[in-house]
């Protein structure tokens, strides 16, 4: 039987103590938090769409205990921006038209946005591999590939890290 | 990026449209970008349980006992639901919608009770406190079975001696298309080209598993909130379990990713049954691999073409041969058929033919709807073919093409006259000039080029009599409510329509909200299948905006002292066109027509146009409304040692009619390309004796962001189509050329063609080994 452990950890900001059993995913920690934001594509890290950032590092929450988060800051799509102080990759997004379904997206923003916090002015095969985690069945990722673009030069003009 | 090229038929007024045709950043997309969108699967309610299905494993069975005692003792178990439990009754694949006619007469069980017949087929249901309980319970349900002999392959299943999946033999349907005189014309050809072409079973993919969550309220309605493309189910939920159909009430979520994969009924029926058992809420969300074993997939096709030509190129007869694996129900495979064998021909004009088809029952998992709906398997067979007959000719195989294209007022392969435009050339044309300058053969590596056309129908068959409702209002503040039950499954339904009503009531986009997929609260709107929603819904909307529109300039134009067709709305401003400084808001004039009691709404039907069948000896009818009409071409590099193929460009080229969000219609090009890509080169279920191996993305693998090419997108507005201001039909049609693209490119670059999709390293390699020793 699993065992629990107390842990702590930082979403977006607020603080959480609690609990967590030691074979729960951060995945199902988040999901039940109510940062269901958070998606569920497959539970074996071949999708992307449950990528949250973890320090600023992007990891597939379905493959991370809820228990290695202990101490860690975690930031998912909603923690990046609000309709009012967009982050500028999702300001990107909407305008590119880089959205159809929408289930990828809160993983493909986190993954965009650990690759810019990498290389800020990404490559073409930089950028490619920086998203080849994240499936989206939808956009053929044209539009994707447009709005990281857009938002790394809107990030370089404000001359912020993003 | 993207071009766009305006080009009106002569003599077409051209109105000014100020929302129609614009790329405007869609109304769902920042929900959906800032994580505040609710899918199916996220909603949360008081004393809400989990439910998990049992699934058979084996792909032929007889149970003798489902015995659930043990499962029902666990503690934290609510209800364990065998078929035992359930009323005896069976569901209803059909014509899903609104029109209540029936002809398929396809009946599954719910659960089942004496014989499995394809692996992943439901034996029963759980209701538990948490899901790790509901897990639990699964295991101890004691299934008691013995093998039964299956049947894996519809050829096999054709012979005399094969058991018999279910009905009187394997044959579930058979269609004929006959015109002209086939043997007349083939002894006129100058030249006979045969080949068989094979297409391989395709999961839809979607990122959102099935998802669904259902309560039973104070009034005895069912309510199910559920990810689909069919919110019309409820009645089939309602029959099945024997409840009148206005205690049924089903809203879809946004869905994340359809495709065909959820037109049928997923999570609702199960819900329901546990919803209702229980008296508690129900959550039910499938895992990857439960959604790999338990919708429909895209039917595997055989396709030959025999087809006689004149030494110019022009097409005199053509035979064709058609069967497809329907798996162990039939679900919509008829109709899947009946599309497949409509488009054997493409969108070229044959005066002699001669089709024949079927769909076969084995026990394989069912297949079902999936984007292109049998004419893209259609499509990959007479595209080759037309390749094929090119080199035969030593042709351009895009001058083939051009010979042959149908046009505008001729007859297709069923007699249906075509009544819109057909701009096949120009599209092959542009799609061609877009790949650019060509790549170059270095070392191993050989560079190829492929085009496609097709001719491929939206909206549903015609005598379906297909209908759309909705209702379209004024607030007193100047915003807009559109209501239609339409479902948004991620192609933008709900902000396309919100956009045809701002067009039509001059209000802009952020002041109107869409009320989408709900049975009880809104009016029907039908299907998001058949590339019918912007088709249908569009002209619904726009019938009940513009009666809206009349009602507001009849009051503004009495305020005014002027006719009505002085007037114009902007910006939520009604002004005078010849004078437009005299301006009356919008919220004062919806005021005004409240105080006098004029009606600020509109319920409006829109009524597709109809036939009455086809002709069952010809096959000669009319099946559609319309078609729309297109083109794919790519550019690939194949390494001849490795035969590791990489797609370097990709492009669409297609009449829309009218492009009502610019953004979304690339979109779905775009996204056509990558999918497409995904079928022609890597994607393909497995089966071993039925059992599906490729249960995880791992496995079964879909494009990412690595393989995607340089991918064009190019849209045609020939403002011709049925649709609002003149569009067509476009997220099936931009799919259903791409994969026969790749395949010609790949053929033109090894020079030798691989018949079977998909064509992976490993065909390549073995191809042109026996190309080699030959």
């Amino acid at each position: 039987m699993a065992t629990e452990k107390r842990i702590a950890l930082e979403v977006n900001g607020r603080r959480h103590e609690l609990s967590v059993a030691s074979n729960q995913t951060l995945l199902d920690l988040l999901r039940e938090l109510g940062y269901v934001d958070v998606k569920c594509g497959c539970e074996k890290a071949d999708c992307g769409a449950c990528a949250v950032l973890m320090d600023g590092e992007a990891v597939d929450s379905c493959i991370v205990l809820a228990a290695m988060a202990d101490g860690r800051r975690v930031t998912t799509v909603t923690g990046l921006g609000t309709p009012e102080k967009p982050h500028p990759l999702q300001a990107a997004f909407i305008e590119n038209g880089a959205t159809q379904c929408g289930y990828c997206i809160p993983g493909m923003i986190v993954a965009a946005k650990a690759l810019l916090d990498r290389h800020p002015e990404p490559t073409d095969a930089e950028m490619r591999f920086g998203l080849s985690g994240n499936l989206c069945r939808c956009t053929g990722y044209t539009r994707i590939f447009s709005a990281i673009r857009e938002a790394a030069g809107a990030l370089k003009a404000k001359g912020a890290r993003p | 990026m993207s071009d766009t090229v305006l080009t009106a038929p002569a003599g077409v007024n051209i109105p000014e449209f100020r929302q129609v045709g614009k790329p405007l950043p869609r109304t769902d997309a920042p929900g959906k970008t800032f994580g505040r969108t609710v899918y199916a699967g996220d909603i949360v309610m008081p004393n809400m349980l989990y439910a998990k299905v049992l699934r058979s494993t084996a792909a032929s069975l007889t149970i003798k006992k489902v015995d659930a005692s043990r499962a029902r003792a666990l503690p934290g178990v609510h209800a364990v639901l065998t078929a035992w439990d359930l009323p005896d009754r069976l569901v209803q694949t059909d014509i899903p919608g609104q029109t209540g006619q029936r002809s398929l007469n396809a009946a599954q069980p719910i659960l089942v009770k004496d014989h499995v017949r394809f692996s992943g087929e439901a034996l029963a249901l759980v209701a538990a406190e948490s899901l790790a309980i509901a897990e639990a319970a699964l295991l101890l349900i004691d299934v008691e079975s013995e093998p039964f002999p299956g049947v894996y392959d519809p050829f096999e299943a054709m012979k005399p001696e094969a058991p018999v999946v279910f009905g009187e033999n394997n044959v579930i349907k058979t269609y004929k298309i006959r015109k002209g005189d086939a043997a007349k014309g083939f002894a006129e050809a100058d030249l006979i080209v045969e080949n068989t072409f094979h297409t391989q079973v395709q999961e839809q993919a979607f990122l959102e598993p099935e998802a669904g969550i259902a309560w039973v309220d104070e009034n005895d309605v069912i309510n199910i909130r559920v990810s689909t493309q069919v919110v019309e189910h409820f009645r089939a939920v309602a029959d099945a379990l024997g409840v009148p159909h206005n205690r049924v009430q089903v809203k879809s979520m946004f869905v994340g990713g359809g495709f065909g994969g959820k037109e049928n009924i997923t999570v609702e029926l199960y819900l329901a049954l546990l919803a209702r058992a229980t008296r508690r809420p129900v959550r039910l969300v499938f895992t990857r691999e439960e959604s790999f074993v338990a919708h429909g997939k895209r039917h595997p096709f055989t396709i030959r073409h025999r087809t006689g030509v004149k030494r110019d190129g022009t097409i005199v007869a053509a035979e064709a041969d058609l069967t497809s694996d329907a798996g162990a129900y039939a679900t919509l495979s008829p109709y899947i058929l009946l599309y497949a064998t409509i488009a054997a021909m493409g969108p070229y004009r044959v005066a002699d033919l001669k089709f024949d088809s079927r769909t076969v029952a084995t026990n394989n998992q069912p297949n079902d709807a999936f984007r292109g709906f049998g004419t893209m398997q259609a499509c990959v067979a007479h595209e080759q073919q037309m390749d094929e007959i090119a080199k035969a000719l030593k042709l351009d195989p895009i001058e083939l093409r051009r010979r042959n294209f149908i046009r505008r007022g001729e007859k297709n392969s069923t007699g249906q006259t075509i009544e819109s435009e057909v701009w096949s050339s120009r599209c092959v044309e542009a799609a061609w000039e877009a790949l650019g300058p060509r790549a170059s053969n270095r070392g191993s590596v050989r560079v190829g080029r492929g085009v496609a056309c097709y001719q491929q129908s939206y909206g549903r068959i015609s005598w379906f009599r297909d209908t759309c409702e909705a209702w379209v209002g004024i607030e007193l503040d100047g915003t807009v409510i559109v209501r239609t039950a339409v479902t948004d499954i991620g192609a933008g339904q709900s902000s396309a329509v919100a956009q045809i009503a701002g067009e039509v009531l001059g209000v802009p986009l952020k002041e109107i909200v869409t009320y989408f997929g709900d049975t009880a609260l809104n009016p029907l709107a039908g299907t998001s299948t058949a590339s019918r929603a912007l088709f249908m819904t569009g002209n619904a909307v726009k019938l009940a905006a513009t009666a809206v529109r009349e009602n507001l300039l009849g009051r503004a134009a009495k305020h005014f002292g002027l006719p009505v067709e002085s007037l114009d709305i902007a910006n939520s401003t009604v002004f005078v066109v010849n004078d437009p400084a005299r301006t009356l808001p919008l919220p004062e004039l919806a005021k005004m027509c409240a105080t006098e009691g004029i009606h600020r709404n509109n319920l409006a039907i829109y009524r597709a146009p109809t036939s009455t069948g086809l002709d069952p000896e010809t096959g000669q009818g009319r099946v559609f409304a319309d078609f729309t009409y297109g083109a794919h071409a790519a550019e690939v590099e194949v390494d001849v040692e490795t035969g590791e193929i990489t797609v370097l460009k990709s492009v669409g080229a297609h009449d829309v009619g009218q492009a009502i969000n610019r953004a979304a219609v690339e979109g779905q090009i775009e996204g056509s390309a990558l999918m497409g890509q995904g079928f022609a080169l890597s994607e393909e279920m497995k089966f071993r004796e039925g059992r599906t191996l490729t249960t995880s993305l791992s496995e079964y693998l879909i494009p990412t962001a690595e393989d995607a090419p340089e991918i064009k997108a190019i849209v045609f507005e020939s403002r011709s189509g049925f649709g609002p201001f003149g569009a067509k039909g476009i997220g099936e049609p931009a799919y259903a050329p791409v994969a026969a693209s790749i395949a010609n490119a790949v053929a033109d670059a090894i020079g030798v063609r691989i018949h079977d999709l998909p064509i992976t390293s490993e065909k390549v390699v073995r191809a042109l080994r026996r190309a080699k020793t030959a």
